[in-house]
């Protein structure tokens, strides 16, 4: 039995030391060293105070601001530890009636699909193209900007393909809000 | 569909390709001992472990070696979770898991299924997550790896008992193949955004002026052996569908690389072994024609959206999104999900409890076809080689000769226990969903009505047993019922397969090895491939049909008829 129990042990424990403690600790010191901004959670500063990271989506409702897609995390929208989808199937009855309320609350289709239903995390922190240019309108109007300017904001604000290929061309709602809030 | 979209598929599947080639030589010379680079560490083992590298196993015992690793890996990382509260690197002080849930997730990781019935930031400490989960990650992958090898050795010879040492194969692989790889790959992985820290959660002040807990943790190293290995268990409770554990569609197509390349490269590796590449191009060409079509069905099934929310005022152009993040796109989201379910790994960057009934079916099925297509990190090639074995000797049988493979006779005994290894999954899988749709207990863990809650139920079981590890995510799976036995199907998909797998790999080790003659009927061309792929299907598949009928087939014309529950 001994000749069982002691490798077994041993390559258990010692694997536990390398892979668990020794490489991942090491690699973490590294990470934070080359790069810290990454390995630290994107975090996104203003006036020297975290208001979130740039990959994980916050909720806005205010009409100066471009709104985020639905999100199902509990207790409230894009609660950051609590990553959550619906999880509705597609025959949900209530899943239909949420995506018709969405669709009537805002104004009536077609509508971007990405506006009226909620994502896999709860924190997308991404819109379709076609979703921000809906709200162009809404949040001119609503700082009192010209449309051309906040349309031209949006198109500026359009990241990817990755490397030309991966990927839907896609809107960042926390960089745009605050390239909004920036604009003069 | 889109042309643009199918380009972002054939570029993936191309560097698979492109590096399961190289990687699979790598790791034939790695099991052969011929890369050393290391040699100091790997001698800390065996040393500390009394272990003799240069002595051979039989196949009792190289799978007693295998089941001795596995329960000190389970009974460290349970003894782990349970006890997380009075341990450090707990910077949330989370208390301890408890007993079920600790049970059901021990056994899930050491099993190398990775299913979750609990959400890593909000319950699992650093520690956890980097010395407990991680560490099963590598090692239930090597324990694969290690099987694998084993049998593989049983065609290089004949009239031989001996399939190699275990603890040499488990060090070798780890050490050789998942580590290096895990660094390069995490390292990526940070670049593209992954936090790698093990500071406490960060308290932000919103634009709007609410607060917002950012959470955080040592992820990056963790999600790269997660798909390399094909483990699949999230940093995150919404797994590669997180911010954080999925942060671009570049690194969603790397993770997609990562849960391949081990499982085709063992594939070729295999080739190499036995001396004859061709046959191991002959099985990898066969799990990728799978993995193309079954990206084929899911992509023109999401694409297409749902009909009920169209009509309900969607506009068609980006497909069905409920439970997908927008920077993926329906192309990445398809490829990750064929293969992420054809290959046991089980993470997900969308949810498939909302994919649309025929999007849903397609992992279904992908798991229940035995998960060889291409599998896990070994496990897809010991599963695909036991569907060979039937398949040469249904060959066999129709030409009436004694069917052979490889130059090693495949006879009854071999046979019956092929298809006591096929037979598993069926039991567990058709067994406790049947009883869980009956009991009480287990019903009202169904989130969704109609046919879509009996296809949650069916899903938990076959991603149990298959050792997969992706879920319907409707269902509530932390519950005592459902921990213990999800956390059964789990040891039996592992353990009750590899054992008659092992005993038909001493069983062809010890036959002599007959050279090709006119009359052997090869093995490597596409009349053999097609012939397995035929095997996979009818074997694999048939006895799911009436389950998937009641389920996702009637759900779908449901749909389309528009009825809703």
């Amino acid at each position: 039995m001994n000749a069982v129990l002691r490798p077994a042990l041993a390559v258990v424990a010692l694997f536990t030391l390398l892979l668990g403690l020794a490489v991942p600790l090491a690699f973490t010191g590294i990470a934070g060293a080359v790069l810290p901004y990454q390995a630290g959670g994107s975090l996104v500063e203003r006036d020297g105070r975290v208001v979130g990271s740039a990959l994980i989506g916050q909720e806005f409702t205010s009409a100066r601001y471009f709104h985020p897609r639905p999100s199902a995390t509990m207790p409230s929208p894009y609660a950051g530890t609590a990553s959550a989808a619906s999880q509705l199937g597609p025959t949900s009855a209530s899943l239909l009636d949420l995506v018709k309320d969405r669709v009537a609350a805002l104004g009536g289709g077609p509508l971007p699909a990405d506006a009226a239903t909620a994502s896999a995390s709860g924190l997308d922190p991404h819109i379709s193209v076609a979703n921000a240019e809906r709200q162009v309108g809404r949040v001119a109007a609503a700082r009192g900007l010209a449309e051309s300017r906040v349309a031209r904001l949006v198109a500026t604000q359009t990241e990817g393909p990755e490397l030309g290929l991966l990927g839907p061309p896609r809107i960042n709602v926390l960089r745009l809000n605050m390239a909004l809030d920036a604009l003069r | 569909m889109t042309l643009l979209g199918w380009a972002q598929i054939a570029l993936v599947l191309a560097a698979i390709i492109a590096a399961a080639i190289p990687l699979g030589r790598y790791i034939a010379a790695v099991a052969a001992g011929r890369v050393t680079f290391l040699a100091p560490v790997e001698r800390a083992f065996y040393v500390l472990g009394g272990i003799d590298p240069g002595r051979g196993m039989g196949w009792r015992g190289y799978t007693l070696a295998m089941l001795a690793a596995n329960a000190a890996g389970f009974v460290l990382l349970y003894a782990l979770l349970r006890l997380q509260g009075a341990l450090p690197l707990n910077p949330q002080g989370f208390d301890g898991i408890p007993p079920w849930l600790a049970f059901n997730t021990a056994i899930s990781f050491v099993t190398n299924t990775n299913w979750q019935a609990y959400s890593g930031e909000a319950a699992m400490s650093y520690l956890s997550q980097m010395a407990g989960l991680a560490v099963q990650n590598f090692l239930s992958a090597a324990t694969g790896m290690a099987l694998a090898l084993a049998l593989c050795r049983a065609f290089v010879a004949g009239g031989v008992s001996e399939l190699g040492n275990f603890w040499a194969d488990l060090v070798r692989m780890t050490l050789y193949v998942l580590l290096p790889l895990a660094i390069l790959v995490g390292a990526a992985f940070v670049a593209m955004g992954m936090p790698q820290t093990l500071s406490a959660y960060v308290e932000a002040t919103t634009l709007e002026g609410a607060t917002q807990t950012i959470p955080l943790g040592p992820v990056a190293f963790q999600v790269a052996i997660k798909h390399l290995g094909t483990n699949g268990g999230g940093f995150f409770g919404v797994n590669s569908a997180h911010p954080f554990e999925g942060p671009s569609a570049l690194a969603t197509s790397l993770q997609i690389w990562a849960h391949q390349v081990i499982p085709f490269a063992m594939a070729l590796a295999f080739g190499h072994i036995v001396g004859d590449r061709r046959q191991g191009l002959a099985l990898a060409a066969v799990m990728l024609g799978f993995v193309v079509a079954g990206t084929a069905a899911i992509y023109a099934a999401e694409a297409a959206g749902n009909p009920l929310h169209l009509a309900a005022g969607l506009d068609p152009s980006q497909g069905n999104m409920e439970g997908k993040e927008v920077r993926f796109g329906q192309a990445l989201v398809a490829l990750f999900t064929a293969t992420t379910t054809g290959a046991s790994n089980g993470a997900v960057n969308a949810m498939f409890d909302s994919f649309t009934p025929f999007g849903g079916l397609v992992p279904l099925f992908l798991i229940q076809l035995g998960e060889v297509l291409p599998g896990g990190a070994g496990s897809g090639l010991y599963g695909m080689i036991v569907f060979v074995l039937l398949a040469v000797f249904v060959a066999g049988l129709m030409v009436g000769r004694t069917p052979e493979y490889l130059g090693k006779k495949v006879q009854a005994r071999e046979i019956k226990l092929a298809m006591l290894a096929v037979l598993v999954l069926p039991a567990v899988i058709l067994g406790f969903t049947a009883v869980s749709l009956v009991l009480p207990a287990a019903i009202a863990s169904i989130q969704d009505a109609g046919p879509h809650g009996l296809t949650e139920m069916l899903y938990a079981y076959s991603s149990a047993a298959g050792n997969n590890g992706s879920a319907f995510g409707g269902l509530t799976a932390d519950t005592p019922w459902l921990d213990t036995t999800l956390g059964i199907a789990m040891a039996l998909g592992r353990f009750a397969y590899v054992v008659p797998v092992m005993a038909i790999a001493g069983a062809l080790a010890a036959k002599p090895k007959l050279a090709a003659s006119a009359g052997t009927f090869p093995t490597h061309g596409p009349l053999f491939a097609g012939l397995l792929a035929g095997v996979i299907l009818i074997l694999g598949g048939l006895q799911f049909m009436p389950a998937l009928a009641l389920g996702p087939i009637a759900e779908h014309f449901l749909l389309f008829a528009g009825k809703t529950f």
